[in-house]
């Protein structure tokens, strides 16, 4: 967390510093909401199809985290490419890497317990989640490792008169841009309909020609390809991972998707990006020490008064 | 002959449903099957659409062995289903629920015109395109769930009792859409447990008991069967 939080504001009577600091705690929430956003989104979906929470997710989350690392300064990138192309090639390589580990986790952990008990699949992604921290454990050790901050940029941008950091502004820019493309082809294509038919009704869904181990597989393809973006940016934002960020990210994104109302898509959208900012806000104006536990008192708040989350009406007849 | 299901046993765990089942359906027929709750007709039914692997025995369509093919791509071969209690899309629109009926085909002049044959059925369908489905009634559901099998194109259209829950009148509207889908060549199995409508629609009847065929004759003749008049037809009005 930069320090924004305890920057010194200035005497009342010009309020601009007031709504400065205002608008950067702001701002920062919805970079740290679109990164949750962008995690909730492989909660979401994949609990939408399989009624299953991935718990692994959060560890893909991080391999996207660590492949990035590994990425940039292995084959540097924004050196050969300039920043621009560098970092795009970065996220298109991640996303495709984390990807595949998502696919490889269906296919080893989940697929072969689809008609056991559903206990069996919990417990088999808590173990894929040991197994694939501790791997990551055992290649890069236990201690943060850092991004360098020389190829990083520090440049900030007048955002309309504010001064945000670039960083900041191309991690909203690409997660909402990512929402809005994953959103259109959830509802305009002919694949994201078959997704949505599955997530109703497998059986139907059958029926109606739709091959829904492939919309599985799909499923678990987008959505680590999304929680290993939302790894690298963690990175850059960051500057530093640690292997078991998972978990705490994990935890957040999971929150968002049930803020949100989990097996639906928008919702872990709207969630993600509103846990983010009430997490910021709350670090600032309320306390910093209790910024990771914000989180889980809006869980608790959530099961309670809403247990359907914000816009989940239809979780009743998915449980 | 279009389909032939020759002794099939399907189980659900330990437990047998079906003990041996034997059907054939000639290209252009309207079958029907009969038989109490829990008889096996939803399994039969399920299986012939792949969703449930038989433990013994053979299904064939156009000769062809189809009982080790998934579910899905049996739609692309030509057997299409509106099941037991519609399942239709509910939070999906109508016109979504139908486009995915034609999920398979890749000819899309042609799915256009199914649409508009659909449509022309069901005209209903057609003023609530932009709905979503689950704020349909029962009747249009039913309808929807009908057009939407239909979109396949399918050569058999395997129906899962298409009147259940639906007022006399509207269920006399259905079978008669019903005999006009058959007319322009879909080769109709009927599950139904209305037994008077469904054997003055069919060309022949199967009665089904506990998972086995007892009776197999044309449809005139079970109507007229003293045995299925006691059992399924006694004091029955619906669809008169
Ligand atoms: N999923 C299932 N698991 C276990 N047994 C089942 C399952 N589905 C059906 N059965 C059993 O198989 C038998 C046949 O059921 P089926 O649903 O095929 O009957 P049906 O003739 O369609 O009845 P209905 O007219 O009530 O729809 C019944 O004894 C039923 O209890
Ligand atoms: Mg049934």
């Amino acid at each position: 967390m930069p320090a924004s939080g305890i920057s010194p504001i200035s005497p009342i009577h010009s309020a601009s510093p007031l709504v400065e600091e205002f608008l950067q705690q702001l701002t920062n929430g919805l970079a740290v909401g679109g990164i949750y956003a962008l995690i909730a989104l492989g909660y979401t979906m994949v609990y939408g199809v399989l009624k299953l929470i991935n718990f692994a997710h959060g560890d893909l989350f991080t391999y996207g985290a660590y492949l990035g690392l590994t990425l940039l300064t292995s084959l540097a990138l924004t050196d050969r490419l300039g920043f621009a192309l560098g970092v795009l090639v970065l996220v298109l390589m991640v996303m495709g890497l984390v990807a595949v580990l998502g696919a490889i986790l269906e296919r080893a952990a989940y697929r072969p317990l689809r008609e056991s008990p559903r206990l069996s699949a919990v417990v088999s992604a808590l173990g894929a989640s040991i197994f694939l921290q501790n791997t990551l454990m055992l290649i890069y050790g236990a201690r943060f490792q850092v991004y360098p901050d020389d190829i990083l940029p520090t440049a900030t941008l007048n955002v309309l008169g504010l001064y945000v950091p670039l960083m900041r502004v191309l991690i909203v820019l690409a997660s909402v841009g990512m929402m809005v493309a994953l959103y259109l082809f959830i509802q305009k294509t002919r694949i994201g309909a078959a997704i949505r038919a599955a997530a109703i009704d497998q059986g139907a869904a059958r029926l109606m020609g739709i091959d829904v181990n492939r919309v599985i597989l799909l499923v678990f393809l987008l959505g680590p390809a999304l929680g290993g973006v939302a790894g690298l940016m963690v990175g850059l934002y960051y500057g530093q991972v640690n292997f078991t960020m998972g978990w705490v990210y994990g935890m957040k994104a999971f929150t968002a998707a049930i803020l949100g109302g989990i097996g639906n898509i928008p919702g872990a959208m709207v969630g993600g990006l509103l846990l983010g900012v009430i997490e910021a806000l709350g670090a600032a104006y309320v306390s910093i020490a209790w910024k990771d536990a914000i989180a889980f008192v809006v869980l608790i708040l959530i099961l309670i008064v809403r247990p359907t989350g914000l816009l989940g009406e239809r979780v009743a007849d998915k449980i | 002959m279009l389909l032939e299901v020759e002794d099939l046993h399907v189980r659900y765990g330990n437990v047998e449903a079906l003990h041996g089942i034997n059907l054939q359906v000639r290209q252009g027929e309207i079958v029907t099957i009969l038989g109490a709750n829990g008889a096996g007709k939803t399994t039969t039914l399920h299986a012939i659409s792949g969703l449930l692997r038989p433990a013994q025995g053979e299904i064939r369509f156009e000769s062809r062995p189809i009982h080790k093919l998934p579910a899905h791509r049996l739609v692309g071969m030509g057997i299409a289903q509106a099941p037991e209690g519609r399942r239709i899309f509910g939070t999906l629109t109508v016109r979504e629920n139908l486009d995915l009926g034609a999920f398979t085909r890749t000819d899309q002049v042609q799915v256009a015109e199914t649409l508009q044959w659909i449509y022309q059925l069901f005209p209903v369908l057609a003023q609530r395109r932009e709905q979503l489905a689950g704020t349909l009634s029962g009747g249009e559901q039913q309808m929807l769930a009908i057009g939407r099998a239909l979109m396949a194109r399918p050569r058999v259209l395997l129906l899962d009792e298409p009147s259940l829950g639906l007022a006399p009148l509207l269920v006399k509207t259905i079978f008669q859409t019903l005999w006009e889908i058959n007319e322009a060549g879909v080769t109709i199995v009927l599950v139904e447990q209305n037994a008077r409508a469904a054997l003055k629609l069919a060309h022949r009847g199967y009665v089904m008991e506990v998972g086995r065929i007892v009776l197999e004759d044309r449809a005139d003749a079970l109507l007229a069967n003293p045995e299925v008049r006691n059992a399924y037809l006694g004091g029955q009005a619906a669809g008169e």
